[in-house]
């Protein structure tokens, strides 16, 4: 038998047959939905008289609309209060299970997938939101869709799609203390660009990879989007079984020894082919911020924001766009730049060990006088796990606010937005134009733990130096 | 009902400068607070072409000149970021009907593909003499022509790529897979019947 990499496996196990115009008609094992992309999806169906095929496959959440300071419906905002009830709607009506807010199981979909077992190696998983890769962090294939794509996955649990060209991202040495698995995403944008992965699933692997924890490999899973590759996995290990055992959709009794023999034998083969391989020392990467209007637009926190000296006029172009939206001057060091907001949260960073990260390092800190800093939970589950763990006392005593779970400031469908021109030091993914919620809103991105240093020190700041790691 | 066979786009075009044009920037996310996409062609480009005070700011998508185009031209890696639908959703109510750029991000042009918008690649060359053209004249009619994979403007005749399973589907009027995809349902019970989870 021919090797493969994990990809074509799973890609083989659920390829339906060649559609009339060449795609793959390609089965997908679990289907995620919430309140933004699906309710159109749903119209469509009602609209065309089919019925959901396969509930059982669909799973569903509400975290985008949900305000985080605000717990009981109807929401004051009249839109999101139809959102979530056209959701809740959609879901009695068509059988499929909905984590909904009196749950306690509600929360980001990439954050609930995951802790809830229904992410597992070598399965098929889409949902419309283009951070679906996040659930390659278990040796799954995800990917993100439009709402005519979430349509076709609930009438037919399948969809048209062309096979992706496979890049293995080896990481290899070790990290610098006070440098996490945001950086290592950052940093691989930043070499290969944000159309650098178009037409790609991105492998990640090599040493960092291999040491880092589950939730490590979500963050840097979560971004792939950001290089567009439209999927980043890596391969399961002993560590991913760890992590599913004993998680509510999760295999058990005879079916879990059954179910870790199946995953084991997705993995890429030793001997497989790449289209492209990528090796990156970890040595180089530093903690990074973004300076720009793009994910890619960023440098370690040590160097000074580019200059348009010696560049090419495209680039030149740019780099003046995005330094005029930002307000920032080619030259000057990032560091001390001053900040409005500090937002710890997101798909990419809201995680219990974000959380837990964080604390341990703030006691003894508070936020800046001016600043305002929250902190938004993922999932339920991991704000009732950090609040048993005390870790909303000590995001609180140090001046952040503690919120529910959600979104949030991540793209602002919310009531958390920025005002005006505010810079935002976020934990989120985008650093688009508007993305936090006003149209003149400023973000850079970073790891949460450099959200908390620039929020103690009112600019971004070496979290190194400020917190002695 | 059959669905359109898309051969070609034929309009005025507009140039909407920049690359990496996100979906945030097509269609900001605080207008996805929705259940249906009608009305999303009023907030196309929203911040584009408003300030905070809601006033139009000098932009070429506030110019008179460019009101009946259907024809985006932009540049690279257009569309990315997040996976919202509404971003085609909202070109194509605002009258858009094709998009010429460098290249596109793959789940934008899916999205587009799905809803019968043609997305088609040219190099930055042969944009910028497409530009300079309808510069000049705003009613400069373009046709996109997807069986010769050619736009023709004026003196102007110059190549296009696309991917061969949208071409094809355009052409062939199957750009909406869901028909294709429930006629085979058979298949698809024998491939989840055999896999290792349920």
């Amino acid at each position: 038998m021919t090797s493969k990499n994990l990809f074509q496996k799973v890609w083989d196990a659920h390829s339906v047959g060649t559609l009339a115009n060449g795609q793959t008609q390609l089965f997908v094992g679990r289907h995620l939905i919430h309140e933004v992309t699906s309710p159109q999806a749903f119209g469509m169906l009602r609209e065309k008289g089919l019925p959901v095929r396969y509930p059982e496959r669909t799973f569903a959440t509400v975290d985008h609309i949900v305000p985080t300071n605000e717990a009981s419906e109807p929401y004051s905002d009249a839109l999101a209060d139809a959102m979530i009830k056209e959701l809740r709607k959609n879901c009695e009506d068509t059988g499929v299970t909905f984590f909904d807010v009196s749950s306690g199981n509600q929360g980001i979909v990439h954050v609930v997938g995951p802790e809830q077992g229904l992410t597992q190696p070598g399965m098929t998983i889409a949902c419309g939101d283009s951070h679906t890769s996040t659930h390659g962090a278990f040796g799954a294939i995800a990917f993100g869709v439009g709402t005519s794509q979430v349509r076709d996955l609930l009438a037919t649990q399948t969809m048209a799609l062309n096979p992706l060209k496979v890049r293995r991202i080896e990481v290899n040495g070790n990290l610098a203390s006070g440098v996490y698995a945001k950086d290592v995403i950052l940093h691989i944008i930043r070499k290969l660009g944000v159309n650098g992965g178009t037409g790609f699933a991105y492998e990640y692997a090599g040493t960092v990879f291999d040491d880092f924890s589950m939730e490590e490999r979500m963050t840097a899973c979560n971004m792939s989007i950001e290089g567009g590759a439209r999927v980043g996995y890596v391969n399961p290990d002993q560590k991913t079984f760890d992590y599913l055992k004993g998680r509510p959709y999760a295999p058990t009794g005879e079916h879990w020894d059954l179910a870790v023999d199946q995953w084991k034998s997705f993995s890429s083969d030793h001997d497989c082919k790449y289209d492209d391989i990528v090796l990156i020392d970890a040595s180089e990467i530093s903690p990074t911020v973004t300076w720009g209007i793009n994910p890619a637009q960023a440098i370690s926190i040590d160097e000074s924001i580019p200059t348009t000296d010696g560049v090419n006029p495209t680039e030149k172009e740019s780099i003046e766009e995005a330094l005029e939206y930002m307000k920032l001057e080619g030259g000057q060091p990032i560091k001390g730049t001053p900040i409005d907001v500090a937002f710890i949260g997101s798909c990419t960073n809201g995680r219990l060990s974000d959380l837990e990260e964080v604390a341990s390092l703030i006691k003894g800190h508070r936020v800046k006088e001016g600043i305002k800093a929250i902190v938004v939970p993922g999932s339920q589950i991991v704000s009732k796990l950090a609040q048993e763990k005390g870790l909303d006392k000590v995001f609180t005593e140090a001046g952040f606010e503690w919120r529910n779970a959600g979104c949030s400031m991540c793209l602002a469908m919310n009531p958390d937005k920025l005002v005006g021109d505010q810079l935002c030091a976020s934990s989120s993914n985008r650093n688009f134009k508007g993305r936090q919620g006003s149209p003149t809103g400023r973000t850079m991105l970073m790891s949460p733990t450099m959200v908390a240093a620039a929020a103690i020190c009112g600019e971004i700041s070496d979290s190194r130096l400020v917190f002695n790691s | 009902m059959a669905l359109a066979k898309i051969t070609s786009i034929k309009g005025s075009g507009i140039h909407v400068p920049g690359d990496d044009i996100d979906t945030d920037r097509i269609i900001p996310a605080r207008f996805m607070k929705c259940v249906t996409f009608d009305g999303l062609g009023e907030y196309l480009f929203h911040d584009v072409k408003f300030d905070q005070e809601g006033s139009k700011k000098k932009h070429v998508l506030n110019d008179p000149a460019y009101n009946d185009a259907s024809i985006l031209i932009a540049g690279s890696n257009f569309g990315c970021g997040s996976s919202r639908e509404h971003a085609p959703q909202s070109l194509y109510r605002a009258g858009f009907r094709g998009v010429i750029a460098g290249n596109f991000a793959e789940i934008f042009f899916g999205n587009s593909i799905n809803l019968g918008i043609p997305c088609v690649s040219m190099s930055k060359a042969n944009r910028e003499k497409l530009i300079k053209l309808i510069d000049a004249d705003p009613e400069t009619e373009i046709n996109l022509d997807l069986e010769e994979l050619r736009v023709t403007a004026g003196a102007l005749v110059l190549p296009v790529e696309i991917r061969e399973d949208a071409r094809s589907s355009l052409v062939n009027g199957m750009w909406d897979p869901l028909d294709e995809l429930v006629s085979t349902s058979s298949s698809v019970e024998a491939v989840a019947g055999n896999l290792f989870y349920r």
